[in-house]
């Protein structure tokens, strides 16, 4: 059932006739980039398929978080969570993306289901040991405060815990969040879209523009999705100090 | 959509190490590609980051684009890097081993300037008080005080290429990418005994690095708890 997806370039890697159809003498020549067809194939070909990036990566993100936040408050909760927990984590962290992916589609199809299981699999120990450290790494002395002025451990929770922990959950997203986009182009292995899609027909044509043009852009959102999680970090947790390393 | 054979259940992973007992020269072949793109692009990135990282942290400069450099390395998708390297260097090895530097160098770089900037500074004071020159100073002090810092960004960066590696059969690079793509000619099996295979490998390559650490730390410091974990995430957001 996969036949269709197998790359013919796997084999051999020897150079692919281009069929580009019609195009402009650099696109025929298949030059090392061609704005014109850029520029004409943007809104069909690459914004499509960036909006589809964006929307995969923000759904495994945001239920990873969901799944990662309950497991580590549990985890806080009862100490002898914590091993087991990271190691299910880790062991689906290990398993190599491509064959991950494969391997959902006899369970879930070529569907975008397939590809948000595994993709959601991989932000969970990334997110649930940023989660863990930061509730560990509190200060004694402010769980102390909030004894002292009488809050309940729910309340100590949500209202000293989690916002002392906010930088390094913060750090914890921002790495899922890289991590998933650079997974998500590997992710159109199964055709489910994104950036991907263009690098996988492009192995099929040669096309070098396309290659770099799809590339760039996946690197781009990646380098975006970073900078803006960075201010959002700074934003949350205005009392902790930027410090280098 | 024809037969869909296995998933994901103790006989589908059984059937895994069938496959692998059933083709051994394809499984060896594949694997020591593998090995020789990863070996060949950790050997490259080790040679362009340790001194260079080393040489920074001596000097306590270059910190902006020392630790930066991790910062993008990290957010670099990996596969976006592979096409960019087939749209400007063609399809092959030497582009795949291009990437694969790219992504390993980040995560050794930082940690080998933060590992030799953060050595002590009053055992580089003595050391200078008790006459060295900066050469030995760096090699007899600050470099055997930084090992194991410094091997957690190799270990780090080693790994991520073993595993990456996987995605050099997309830009006919060879290695067990191979194995796992053709799910069509070898089935969910191949996919699971390539998967295996590169899993074993990553292990294995990072217990060698283990292994290489330990042997370069001092005596002294044996005792101390390695730094690096297989997978650790870098918890500070930097």
């Amino acid at each position: 059932m996969l036949g269709s997806l197998a790359l013919p370039i796997a084999q051999g890697g020897g150079p692919v006739i281009p069929t580009f159809q019609r195009g402009s003498d650099c696109v025929r020549e298949n030059r090392q980039f061609c704005w014109d067809w850029f520029s004409s194939h943007w809104s069909s070909t690459f914004q499509p398929r960036l909006i589809e990036h964006i929307e995969l990566t923000a759904m495994a993100v945001g239920i990873g978080f969901v799944i990662a936040f309950a497991t580590a408050l549990v985890a806080h909760r009862w100490n002898w969570a914590v091993n087991p927990a990271t190691a299910v984590f880790a062991l689906l962290y290990t398993i190599p993306s491509l064959a991950f992916f494969q391997l959902m589609v006899p369970f879930t199809g070529l569907t975008r289901l397939s590809a948000e299981i595994a993709l959601v699999s991989y932000t969970l120990l990334i997110l649930f040991r940023n989660i863990l450290t930061g509730l560990r790494e509190v200060p004694p002395d402010a769980l102390e405060a909030a004894q002292a002025m009488g809050l309940t451990p729910r309340q100590t929770l949500w209202r000293v815990e989690l916002p002392l922990a906010m930088p390094a959950i913060m750090a914890g997203i921002r790495i899922a969040t890289v991590t998933t986009i650079s997974l998500t182009t590997v992710a159109a292995f199964i055709g489910v879209g994104g950036l991907g899609e263009p690098i996988f027909n492009a192995i099929q044509t040669g096309f070098k523009t396309q290659f770099i043009v799809a590339g760039v852009l996946a690197v781009l959102l990646a380098l975006a999705a970073d900078a803006l999680l960075v201010v959002l970090q700074r934003v949350l947790s205005p009392w902790a100090k930027s410090r280098a390393a | 959509m024809g037969e869909v054979k296995g998933g994901l259940s103790m006989h589908s992973i059984i059937d895994a190490f069938q496959f692998i007992g059933d083709n051994p020269h394809l499984m060896l072949t594949k694997t020591l590609e593998h090995l020789a793109l990863s070996g060949a692009a950790i050997g490259v990135a080790l040679v362009i980051a340790i001194p260079l990282g080393v040489t920074l942290g001596h000097l306590h400069r270059g910190s902006f684009l020392a630790i930066n450099v991790s910062n993008i390395g990290r957010a670099l998708p990996s596969l976006a890097v592979i096409s960019i390297g087939i749209g400007t260097l063609g399809i092959g090895f030497i582009n795949v081993m291009v990437a694969l530097i790219i992504l390993a160098v980040p995560p050794m770089l930082t940690n080998a300037y933060v590992a030799v900037d953060g050595v002590d500074p009053d055992a580089v004071e003595a050391a200078r008080a008790a006459g060295m020159s900066p050469a030995q100073v760096l090699r007899k002090v600050e470099i055997p005080l930084a090992v194991s810092l410094m091997f957690a960004g190799i270990r780090t960066g080693a790994v991520y290429v073993v595993a990456t590696a996987t995605l050099a059969a997309i830009a006919g690079g060879g290695g067990l990418g191979d194995v796992i793509v053709n799910q069509a000619s070898y089935g969910t099996p191949g996919v699971i005994a390539g998967a295996l295979a590169v899993t074993a490998l990553a292990f294995l390559v990072e217990g060698m690095f283990a292994v290489i650490q330990r042997l370069l730390t001092p005596k002294a410091l044996r005792h101390q708890k390695g730094a690096a974990e297989l997978f650790t995430p870098l918890i500070e957001g930097t």
